[in-house]
């Protein structure tokens, strides 16, 4: 009995992720192909340039640490039946404000203080972006699907406003749409002197940095939250069953409005790996579709905080094997969000065929 | 700035924008109204838009460039009805999925086979009509001068799809199986069959709707161009209460926003500001239609027929 559920998870869980990155590697294969160029000679190229250097090791770190937090703002939404596909928008509203908070409230306050501020304030600044979407949906109810996505364009539209036209750079002769440079008290260091203490030797210039640790801290936040405590439960609650969560006394419209705001402020926490831990400064539009590519990661790893690393640390490889692979055979790295479509689309499909199958299965050995 | 807002081409203008919103959103409804939610019409428009830009390039033909739209935005609604149909997988999922192939795929597609970053080179639309006579009053006769053929088609669509969905067989049994799919099944109408109908029907308006938006609006295919475009018809389509000529009027309202947003820009307001005013007016008509419009029971709800 113990056996056969845990044959289950393992197909379910593990197999049918690994059956979707193949069919997508696959389908990228044939574009290679129809390129003109040979698959398996450019795959080993680009898995090399990615994941045979210390500094490619790195840079696939660095891009995981913001799958991981937009993967679990996107998960926390669907645990409580939710759709946050304004991820994209309350990244780049949170990346401005904690941005902003760095360079014109963190000085009021003693400099120990600085690093504390522009993370609650990239966190308050996604959760201040969602609260329109949630109060629609909790008060109202109107779905948040339409909603959340005309928030990612007002959401481009206005920090695209501030940084070119209040907050730009000064100082320099070019200025670019970007803010002035955060103080150092505010950053986030970098992580290769760790790296090199223990004898992997990635770069000073390589990016990767504390938003790591700060994004690992927060998979066993959600851990905790969503299975361990009593509103964790209610949101699960919610999204299995919204009437009989109704039905069982859980205030839903409240809960609706919780895990909106905790998915927007952890959609928020994931400027933080390029705001404050590489470029030091909001650049206009940073985020390049990063909340969307939270929704695969938080598909693929099966929306489980877990699972969320194992799939943003897959996403991050993807990207920086799409550099690679602009770079060697001039394929637009674009090539990655078809991929990415590919991999939403297989692992959803392959779920209801397996669950079919088992289904299946069961009834044959209990008919 | 009153005299440029209250003129006869603000209103030509309102129904120019309305016009690619207006596929899409009768698109919206023959899907919906099936049991289909098919939030993929965005990037079903994207690449329409994209493969009109590139069946007219090729053939300078703007038909042969429909003709493009029309089968990529079918391929697209076909993979959405498979997944959403055929494997009952969640319909927003498989949408958004669709949406992110959309805005990878044309991108890449378009810096392939274009060789440039950003757009794609000029391209010729269809040549304008003039409605004989009423074209010749002043001030109203502008409204039906300089018209693009794919307007006027839209406007026949329109109406054709209210009569066919409340006045034909095929519209009832359409709408039947995304009001209640078990008693259609029951009284011998294949659902399935109904539903991929329908939301292969949302690609074709879709597809359409995107070739509008490259070959007549701005005669030139840029990246990402449908601007979130498919999910505002959405919502007109909400406001219209999944009705072919209700919807119409909501893209209507969504036109005349958008003329007035590109006339409005000069004035000194920020262009940023200009830019969200058809997004603040979706989730502002969203908010209103609550209570006032009912989406078919069925919509979003997977069909699964009864082991007997």
């Amino acid at each position: 009995m113990k056996n056969r559920e845990f044959i289950e998870n393992l197909i379910l869980n593990i197999i049918s992720p690994l059956i979707s990155i193949f069919i997508a590697l696959f389908f990228g294969g044939i574009i290679i192909y129809l390129l003109g160029h040979n698959p398996w000679e450019t795959y080993k190229e680009v898995i090399n340039f990615a994941l045979g250097n210390p500094n490619g090791w790195g840079y696939v770190l660095f891009n995981t640490t913001s799958f991981i937090l937009a993967g679990l703002a996107v998960a926390i939404g669907f645990k409580g039946g939710l759709f946050n596909i304004g991820a994209e928008g309350q990244i780049l509203v949170g990346g401005l404000i904690s941005a902003l908070a760095g360079l014109y409230i963190a000085p009021i306050f003693p400099s120990f203080l600085h690093l504390p501020i522009t993370l609650i304030f990239s966190a308050l600044g996604g959760a201040i972006w969602a609260f329109i979407p949630a109060i629609l949906r909790a008060r109202l109810g109107v779905h948040e699907v339409i909603n959340t996505i005309m928030m990612n364009w007002i959401g481009y539209a206005l920090t695209n406003y501030l940084v070119v036209n209040t907050f730009r750079e000064r100082g320099v002769l070019y200025p670019l749409p970007q803010t002035d440079k955060l103080p150092s008290s505010a950053v986030l260091p970098k992580l290769y002197p760790i790296f090199q203490k223990i004898g992997i030797n990635i770069p000073e210039s390589n990016p990767v940095n504390y938003a790591l640790v700060i994004a690992i801290l927060m998979v066993i936040f959600t851990y905790y939250l969503l299975w361990k405590t009593k509103l964790g439960y209610e949101i699960r609650a919610l999204g299995l069953n919204i009437h009989a969560s109704e039905n069982a006394g859980i205030n839903v419209k409240n809960i609706i409005l919780i895990t909106m705001l905790i998915s927007g402020a952890m959609a928020g926490l994931a400027s933080i790996n390029d705001v404050l831990g590489y470029r030091y400064r909001y650049l206009d539009n940073f985020s390049h579709g990063l909340g969307f590519t939270g929704i695969a990661v938080a598909l693929l790893g099966k929306n489980h905080p877990i699972g969320i690393i194992f799939s943003a640390l897959l996403f991050g490889a993807l990207d920086r094997m799409a550099i690679g692979m602009d770079v060697f055979t001039h394929i637009p790295r674009e090539i990655i969000s078809v991929l990415q479509a590919v991999i939403i689309l297989t692992i959803v499909v392959g779920n209801e065929v397996l669950i079919r199958f088992l289904k299946k299965r069961r009834k044959a050995i209990y008919a | 700035m009153l005299e440029t807002i209250f003129a006869w081409e603000t209103l030509t203008s309102a129904i120019r924008m309305a016009t690619p919103l207006a596929y899409a959103s009768l698109g919206g409804v023959f899907s919906e109204r099936s049991g289909v939610v098919n939030i993929a019409l965005e990037g079903i428009m994207l690449f329409g838009a994209f493969f009109a830009a590139v069946g007219t390039y090729f053939f300078k033909n703007p038909l042969i460039g429909v003709l493009f739209s029309i089968i990529a935005g079918t391929i697209i609604a076909f993979i959405h009805a498979v997944v959403s149909i055929k494997f009952k997988v969640n319909q927003i999922v498989s949408g958004t999925a669709l949406n992110m192939l959309a805005a990878g795929g044309t991108t890449f597609l378009s810096r392939l086979i274009f060789k440039a970053a950003g757009s794609s080179p000029h391209i010729e639309g269809f040549t304008p009509i003039d409605i004989p006579i009423i074209s010749k009053i002043p001030g109203i006769g502008l409204i039906f001068s300089d018209l693009s053929p794919l307007i006027i088609l839209m406007l026949v669509i329109v109406f054709m799809s209210q009569y066919i969905l409340y006045k034909t067989a095929f519209g009832l049994r359409l709408r039947a199986v995304g009001e209640n799919p078990q008693a259609a099944d029951t009284l011998g109408v294949n659902v399935y069959k109904y539903r991929y109908i329908g939301v292969l029907i949302s690609g074709i308006l879709g597809g359409i709707g995107g070739a509008f938006l490259s070959l007549e609006h701005a005669r030139v295919f840029v990246e990402n161009m449908t601007g979130g475009r498919g999910f505002i018809a959405l919502a007109a389509m909400i406001f219209g209460n999944w009705k072919p000529i209700g919807s119409l009027g909501a893209c209507l309202l969504f036109g005349l926003a958008e003329a007035l947003r590109m006339r409005l820009e000069g004035v000194g307001i920020p262009t940023q500001f200009i830019q969200m005013i058809p997004y603040i007016l979706t989730m502002l008509v969203l908010a209103g239609a609550v209570g006032k419009s009912t989406p078919p029971s069925a919509d979003g709800v997977p069909y699964e027929k009864e082991e007997i």
